[in-house]
């Protein structure tokens, strides 16, 4: 009861801020609706048991990859209103719909056919921060230090494209300076 | 009220990922392109840990910890070549991608 209760509020909740996310005209709105959404959508990990993945949506989600994109939106113009496709609006949803439900069929093939097996089950007496550990450690230590080092690859080319003419401030030059740095292209 | 099943977590998350793919085709600002993938993403998460909590398999959490780390250094990358696209042509929208038009 509770749980259901829990799942329609936050279904709910969720829908609406993204459907604000993909309709809404202003940026700075299109941003705050993502953030609301994805901490709703945390709560869903929380419902499902899964403490340790609702942590880091909070945290990677809404801490990390947000702040990330206000910082970014302070680079672009975002007070004029964004201009929209114009299309046809029938064959968009239609499409939309048509390739949604074709992952869901993806994601539900193996439950059809009833070969699925749990290959990393659930260990008695832990909690679920633990069990990822125990996974995360031993059977994918691997990709868990490729993504290691994806993301520090992901660092370096961040701070590369994004910091060209950090060390150069405006205030601090004269004229004549601005003029020449204008002159020079930006991609050298 | 009936019991949530694995279906009520599947049909949400066809409904988020067709609003994130409704988004994908209508925007033209990149940055809102970029909302739209992170859409995409989170339904594909709910998925996986929803189905990772009705078979009692850790696989599922342990993709959408993958996916996570993915969609984070993506936004890292592809704001850092925003900022420098707009340095050059002042806009993020796709209209001033399309040069190599014949």
């Amino acid at each position: 009861m509770f749980e259901a209760v829990a799942f329609y509020l936050f279904a709910f909740l969720t829908i609406a801020m993204f459907f604000i996310v993909v309709t809404t005209s202003q940026a700075l709105f299109a941003l705050s609706a993502l953030a609301a959404g994805m901490i709703f959508i945390s709560a869903f990990f929380f419902i499902l048991g899964a403490d340790f993945l609702g942590a880091v949506q909070i945290i990677v989600y809404t801490g990390a990859v947000m702040a990330l994109y206000a910082f970014g939106m302070m680079f672009f113009d975002t007070t004029r209103d964004v201009k929209e496709k114009q299309g046809n609006k029938y064959i968009i949803v239609g499409l939309s719909t048509l390739a949604a439900v074709l992952v869901v069929v993806i994601f539900a093939m193996p439950m059809v056919s009833g070969n699925i097996v749990a290959l990393y089950p659930g260990i008695d007496g832990v909690g679920n921060t633990q069990e990822i550990g125990l996974v995360l450690f031993t059977k994918y230590l691997i990709p868990f230090e490729l993504a290691a080092i994806m993301l520090l690859v992901a660092m370096v080319a961040g701070i590369v494209l994004a910091g060209k003419k950090m060390d150069l401030s405006i205030t601090l030059m004269n004229e004549a300076e601005i003029e020449e740095e204008k002159n020079k292209k930006v991609l050298s | 009220m009936m019991e949530i099943g694995l279906n009520h977590y599947l049909v949400l998350s066809t409904i988020l990922f067709a609003i994130g793919l409704v988004g994908v085709m209508r925007r033209k600002n990149l940055l809102l392109l970029f909302f739209a993938t992170e859409i995409l993403l989170n339904a594909v998460n709910v998925a996986f840990a929803a189905i990772s909590h009705y078979y009692g398999d850790l696989t599922g959490q342990m993709f959408a910890f993958f996916v996570i780390a993915i969609a984070a250094s993506e936004v890292a990358v592809g704001l850092g070549l925003l900022i420098v696209w707009y340095k050059r042509h002042g806009s993020i929208d796709l209209d001033a991608l399309t040069t190599m038009k014949g």
